[in-house]
């Protein structure tokens, strides 16, 4: 669907894809797996939901735009590391050649492909030629300024938001709905308020990366713009969603954000192997229609979305991804049976029964126990996340009044 | 830790009807230094401690005069802002809650009721601290004998992982027998040491609940 404003032809939405985006490969059993994209790439394709011209490659993004946010000698490490030509001793104080985050060659270079695809759609959207651009391989957001950390080398959401504020003078709202906080991120404008980051996430209490708590609000003039809810273990879809709604009206309708920038990790569902909530793919119908609702009200349109985690690449992760994007191009076939020449595609590769349709069965698990009192206790979470925001509000109605 | 694990469900209380006096005749009697109040339907609606009552009598210099003070309703003195946790909460979180706003005491409500109660000395009494985990890390929680040497028999199975622990604590049991020890290690995907530590045999703790199967 394409729009007109002034002049130009606005397009509707960007996917940025290439097949070089697999090379961002630790190992063969390593849960971090590329696979993914094409898995998702080819469930669009069969469903005609992604059109030849709708599909951007993405750039490989420049030292300089790596240097917005990580330090010299941690890029440099990690193009030694490409070669093979890191020391171990070195390799360990910058996060890389662990279990999480080994070393691999060219990984510089696929890293910065990432980046770079997340930067196209970056300028896709804001220099008006296309309304949304997502670009699924991003959202590497456990990324530091110095250091690799959870299968993330460079931190492209970090970066892109940096980029967006140097070049296009934006305030950027970051929304990240990967099961586990988006540290690298909220690290990255902990102290400033041009800068929204919203975390929803599971309690860091047992899960990676053990931060993401109410408390954590920002420091400095940033203090009330970093706002995390972390929900607990075996949080199920109701609750989640309340969380989510919730906390993403009110920050947006606090911040007032020139763009929206959002993380889609594909977590939280019951399936996955590394995180213990326990949504269906309810969520993943409802998290972009809001982001897309928001970025409507506030932001002329302007929403970029990334990818993130997600390890149940064959059952979750198409599917969830899909949605994303049929939100996105106001595609509405995203319910009922999956298309059979995708299932007969893939299903010979996958080790577990490949779901029919785009809903999970119901009930998709056991009943969990306590499931009231974990409603209750994110509620509470929710209140305490929320309440410095509310009170800012209220002053703020108490000035005009 | 869950605050539901140490609090006291015995609450000492006074209803907001009663008398200074007899609230600090309570406090006394129970050597505690501080009562919530609650009404008819045992909603909590403010809390007293020693020091309110203190600020509430008169002089020790004139011991006979204004005895009436005490005559009147704790309600008329107690603080009704009152900072409550809920019984979910991670006792790591409220004893930071305590440090942070300078309290000695916390009320543990669920569904608007008083249901619990915990103090500085329980916490301190728990031996809590916070996990400090300076690196992003996930927590795994294993049952040992309360034997000598099973922190390092586990600390070698995942040193063969070659991975980073970042904290240990060692939590007492229910069981006398065992001892939880608690990890936090320098990974995203601890699955592999998981399994490692539940193939020589040791009870994982979390990840897993009773009933679930993840």
């Amino acid at each position: 669907m394409a729009k007109l404003t002034g002049d130009v032809i606005m397009k509707n939405a960007a996917f940025i894809y290439s097949e070089e985006q697999q090379t961002y490969k630790f190992s063969n059993d390593h849960p971090f797996n590329q696979k993914r994209l094409d898995l998702t790439y080819d469930l669009l394709g069969k469903c005609n939901a992604l059109k030849p011209e709708d599909i951007i490659p993405p750039r490989l993004a420049t030292d300089e735009e790596l240097l917005l946010i990580h330090d010299k000698e941690y890029v440099n490490a990690v193009k030694l590391a490409s070669k093979g030509e890191l020391r171990p001793s070195m390799a360990t104080s910058y996060g890389i050649g662990t279990d999480d985050t080994p070393m691999f060659p060219n990984m510089h270079e696929a890293a910065a492909l990432l980046v770079g695809g997340t930067l196209t759609a970056v300028d896709l959207v804001m220099s008006g030629s296309y309304l949304h651009a997502c670009n699924l391989s991003g959202g590497l957001h456990h990324g530091f300024k110095g250091r690799a950390s959870g299968f993330c080398i460079y931190n492209d959401s970090s970066i892109a938001i940096e980029y967006m504020r140097k070049k296009y003078n934006a305030r950027v709202l970051y929304v990240d709905t990967d099961a586990h906080h988006g540290d690298g991120v909220q690290w990255a404008f902990y102290d400033d308020d041009d800068v929204c980051t919203l975390s929803i996430h599971e309690t860091g209490r047992f899960l990676f990366p053990g931060t993401g708590n109410v408390n954590e609000r920002g420091s400095g003039k940033g203090y009330g713009y970093s706002i995390n809810v972390p929900v607990d273990a075996f949080t199920e879809d109701e609750s989640w969603i309340h969380a989510y709604k919730t906390s993403l009206r009110e920050v947006a309708d606090f911040f007032k954000p020139d763009v929206i920038l959002t993380q889609n990790g594909v977590d939280s569902h019951y399936y996955d192997p590394l995180t213990h909530l326990c949504s269906t793919m309810e969520i993943y119908r409802e998290i972009p229609k809001l982001a897309h609702e928001i970025a409507h009200e506030y932001c002329g349109g302007k929403w970029i979305a990334v990818g993130g985690g997600g390890y149940d690449i064959w059952r979750v992760v198409p599917r969830a991804w899909s949605m994303l994007w049929l939100e996105m191009t106001d595609n509405q076939i995203g319910t009922g049976s999956l298309p059979g020449e995708w299932l007969k595609r893939w299903q010979k590769d996958a080790p577990v029964e490949l779901p029919t349709t785009w809903e999970d069965p119901s009930p998709l698990y056991p009943e969990i126990p306590r499931k009231k009192e974990i409603s209750e206790k994110n509620s509470l979470t929710l209140e305490k996340a929320l309440s410095h925001l509310r009170n800012e509000k209220e002053k703020l109605r108490k000035r005009e009044d | 830790m869950i605050v539901e694990q140490i609090m006291k469900r015995n609450v000492i209380k006074i209803l907001d009807s009663s008398t200074i006096n007899e609230a600090h005749e309570l406090m006394n009697a129970n050597r505690v230094r501080h009562l919530p109040v609650v009404n008819e339907t045992d909603d909590l609606v403010g809390i007293i401690s020693d020091r309110d009552i203190r600020d509430a009598r008169s002089s020790v210099f004139d011991t006979e005069e204004h005895l009436d003070y005490f005559a009147n309703p704790v309600s008329k003195i107690m603080i009704t802002d009152v900072i409550t946790a809920h019984p979910l909460d991670f006792v790591e979180d409220v004893s930071s809650m305590f440090y942070e706003h300078n309290i000695g005491c916390l009320p543990i409500e669920e569904d608007d009721k008083l249901v619990g109660i915990i103090t500085e000395t329980d916490i301190l009494h728990t031996l809590v601290q916070l996990m400090g985990a300076h690196q992003p890390s996930s927590q795994i929680e294993v049952l040992v004998e309360n034997i000598a040497g099973m922190l390092a028999e586990i600390a070698t199975i995942i040193k063969k992982r070659n991975i980073n622990i970042t904290s240990v604590l060692v939590y007492p049991s229910q069981d006398l027998e065992k001892k939880v020890l608690v990890f936090r290690l320098q990974t995203m995907d601890p699955r592999g040491v998981i399994s490692d530590i539940e193939r020589e045999g040791y009870k994982v703790l979390w990840p897993n609940l009773p009933g679930m199967s993840l």
